[in-house]
């Protein structure tokens, strides 16, 4: 694979501070708001109603949509409202509001399933409640069952974690790298698929070698050490540093035989099927320069981020910005009390300085951010034919392609805040079609 | 607390460059010629220096006062234009001509387009050919080194490529081309000096190293091809200041690699054919303003093929 050009990226400072925090486990919340829709597709509907009774593990919320994921609570408890709550986008979705008995009694449905067959593996993935645990938060049983299954022959396990500060997956490989590699040839044994890939970014030596360590005997897992260079975690960057194949424009990784996962996904699902306890609870990494204490903690799904942050000795400076995921991606929230969702993966506080947003000043087309989009695409030329509302030459300028993934608007000289035009350009092609 | 909360769209961190140390960089990388060139033509380019950078700065500082624009001095891109407008004057030049030059640059070529960014040609490069068809005499009038001794105005020191063109005259010896010891205009002479620079910027990736490459070798096979000596072509007139300083200018060079080199050997070819063909010796500076000017259907035609994109 060294023969191929690789694809653009940036340097970013890595700052991998909480890589040697053994997770620890949040202890129960007061209440938890566990939001309907946690993941790509549908949201679900509540099955529970206000007064009703709950137990770890029971279904709360489900769909009849193809995708969609059902949902289960995280703990034990009462339930005290089902209503509308603001997300951290600014949508508006249901949520159920749990108050908690701290007893943690587990549903009487939880149980190891029985899977002998692919049909049964797929719909085990599909009660697990599993969504793409990476951040993009797609149904797993969608993506394990595409229509082309026997053209697929490779599994990619994304543990790229290439996004700075998050080590929550990191964790996962160093404290559960048994249920990681179980998961995958899971996966790989039902799937029938040839080969797994397991994608580590080399500033992680630890986990490489680990891992190379575990699969010695196993010629059917790889596990490939990949430049620390952002965004080597991007699905579609991934596969093609992993596999040199190129997923092309409105196809998906299927098509180019490929199935990517996240490694905190195929861990979970390795414990899913041992113990058929769904998904309730995440791995986030706390951290930033505002935090007293930074960890990584195991927290059950629906937990406010206030209660994450105090259990890290709460802020040591006043915070200037907070973001759920990481900086380069993460959404900044204006309020601490949303929950922990499925797809979560970090939760960072700046301080006043680490937050000042620089100065916007006039593009010099100095060309940086086309040499850092990991696609090739041309994000000044975008914002100028934005900026004239040009449709016609923002669909040859591929905006659509466009992953969000900050390369451009890190690489900005002139700060220029590139990314939200890629957004609001893609907004005007979709509402022009 | 809480409702203090900044929210901005991601990404949450910057690197850190920034246009002004970017303009820093490029000014730090002619300071080699800028020593060079006062070492060479002594305290008169000291002189034009400083009277082209203050006019630049201040023209930009005026125009955007009287028109109340932000100010954007600080970030030092009048400076820039300033030390290379400089660089292409002849020391003997009168000081009021360099300052009508700067004035050009900045407030026809840049402001009067909306600012930096904004300029269709580079305003240096603009100002320079405006003060040599306005001024013919006094901007060709080059000066011998004088090396701060013998009055600067003493003796008419004819360009290598005039000599080239012309006959006549004799030829400096290579090292006096590399040093810079020849007639010519403050900045262009010492290509050593140039060169230290040029490679400085390649280094820290301010500028791509394929337009001054392309440009360069562009003009050294096609004269070698047309009989003439190559090494003089490259060392003599302004091809190093230009290849490396003008050319790479970003706003009034191609975007991407592609183009870079279709502008490079565009540069090139018409550096070689005016030199050859044309009534002037040099025709560096005739080159990129041409090259300047098709920049944007260069740029058009060598967009970036997105990556698994349809087309």
């Amino acid at each position: 694979m060294s023969k191929l050009k690789s694809l653009h990226g940036v340097k970013v400072k890595h700052f991998k501070n909480t890589e040697d925090c053994s997770t620890e486990i949040l202890p129960i919340p007061d209440r938890v708001v566990i939001s309907m829709s946690q993941h790509i597709g549908k949201p679900c509907d509540p099955t529970v109603k206000i007064t009703d009774l709950v137990k770890v593990g029971q279904v709360i919320g489900t769909s009849d949509a193809f995708i969609s994921a059902p949902i289960h609570s995280s703990v034990s408890g009462k339930v005290v409202a089902v209503d509308e709550i603001l997300m951290s986008n600014g949508q508006k979705t249901k949520a159920v509001t749990i108050e908690t008995d701290k007893l943690q009694e587990v549903d009487e449905s939880v149980v190891p399933p029985s899977v002998n067959s692919f049909e049964e593996f797929i719909q085990a993935v599909k009660a697990s409640g599993l969504v793409g645990l990476g951040g993009a938060g797609f149904p797993t049983y969608v993506k394990l069952s595409p229509k082309n299954l026997s053209e697929v022959d490779t599994l990619c396990i994304n543990a790229a974690e290439c996004e700075p500060y998050i080590t929550s997956d990191y964790r996962t490989i160093m404290e559960d790298a048994e249920d990681v590699l179980n998961g995958a040839r899971q996966v790989q044994k039902y799937l029938d698929l040839k080969k797994v890939i397991i994608g580590v970014e080399d500033n992680k030596p630890k986990a490489i070698a680990l891992l190379k360590e575990m699969t010695a005997g196993d010629a059917s897992i790889e596990v490939a050490s990949l430049p620390a260079k952002y965004p080597q975690g991007a699905e579609k960057v991934l596969i093609y540093h992993t596999t040199g194949r190129v997923v092309p424009e409105g196809k998906l990784p299927a098509d180019v035989g490929v199935i990517v996962m996240n490694v905190a996904s195929v861990a979970f699902l390795s414990k899913y099927l041992k113990t058929g306890m769904p998904l309730t609870t995440k791995r986030v990494t706390v951290d930033g320069s505002a935090i007293a204490e930074p960890k990584n903690l195991l927290v059950p799904i629906g937990t406010p981020i206030q209660n994450l942050i105090d259990f890290c000795g709460g802020f040591k400076t006043e915070p200037g910005k907070v973001l759920m995921g990481g900086p380069m991606m993460g959404i900044a929230v204006n309020r601490l009390d949303y929950p922990v969702l499925k797809n979560n993966n970090a939760i960072l506080a700046f301080d006043e300085k680490d937050s000042r947003e620089p100065e916007e000043t006039p593009c010099i087309r100095c060309g940086r951010c086309v040499n850092a989009c990991p696609f090739n695409l041309m994000p000044a030329s975008i914002e100028k034919a934005f900026k004239a509302g040009n449709v016609d030459a923002l669909r040859e300028l591929k905006v659509n392609l466009c992953m969000e993934c900050g390369c451009c608007a890190f690489a900005c000289p002139a700060k220029r805040r590139l990314v939200m035009t890629n957004r609001l350009a893609k907004k005007m092609l979709t509402q022009k079609k | 607390m809480s409702n203090k909360l900044i929210v901005t769209p991601s990404p949450h961190v910057k690197d850190s460059v920034t246009t002004q140390s970017i303009m820093g960089n490029v000014v730090l990388a002619l300071a080699p010629a800028m020593v060079a060139s006062v070492l060479i033509f002594g305290v008169r380019a000291l002189l034009i220096l400083i009277t082209c950078v203050v006019s630049c700065v201040a023209a930009e500082y005026l125009f955007e006062m009287v028109c109340k624009k932000p100010n954007t001095t600080k970030d030092l891109s009048a400076v820039v234009t300033g030390v290379i407008l400089a660089m292409n004057l002849p020391s003997s030049l009168p000081l009021w001509m360099a300052a009508v030059g700067s004035i050009v640059a900045i407030v026809v070529v840049k402001q009067l387009f909306g600012g930096i960014g904004q300029n269709f040609a580079n305003p240096a490069i603009t100002a320079r050919v405006v003060l040599l068809i306005s001024f013919t005499q006094p901007m060709t009038k080059w000066v011998s080194p004088n090396f701060g001794t013998a009055a600067f105005d003493a003796m008419g020191g004819a360009t290598p490529l005039a000599v080239m063109k012309n006959a006549g005259e004799t030829l400096p010896s290579l090292t006096e081309m590399l040093l810079g010891f020849h007639g010519g205009s403050l900045g262009e002479t010492c290509s050593i000096a140039l060169l230290i620079g040029g490679l400085y910027l390649i280094a820290k990736k301010i500028i791509s190293p394929i337009i001054p490459a392309s440009f360069i070798a562009t003009v050294f096979v096609l004269t070698a091809v047309l009989g003439q000596n190559p090494i003089y072509h490259i060392l003599g007139g302004g091809l190093f200041l230009g290849a490396f300083f003008m050319a790479t200018d970003y706003v009034t060079s191609p975007v991407t690699d592609k183009g870079k080199l279709i502008f490079g050997i565009g540069c090139g070819v018409i550096t070689v054919l005016i030199r050859l063909f044309a009534n002037y010796p040099e025709g560096v500076s005739f080159a990129i303003l041409l090259m300047n000017i098709i920049t944007p259907h260069i740029d058009n035609l060598t967009r970036n093929k997105a990556f698994g994109g349809a087309y």
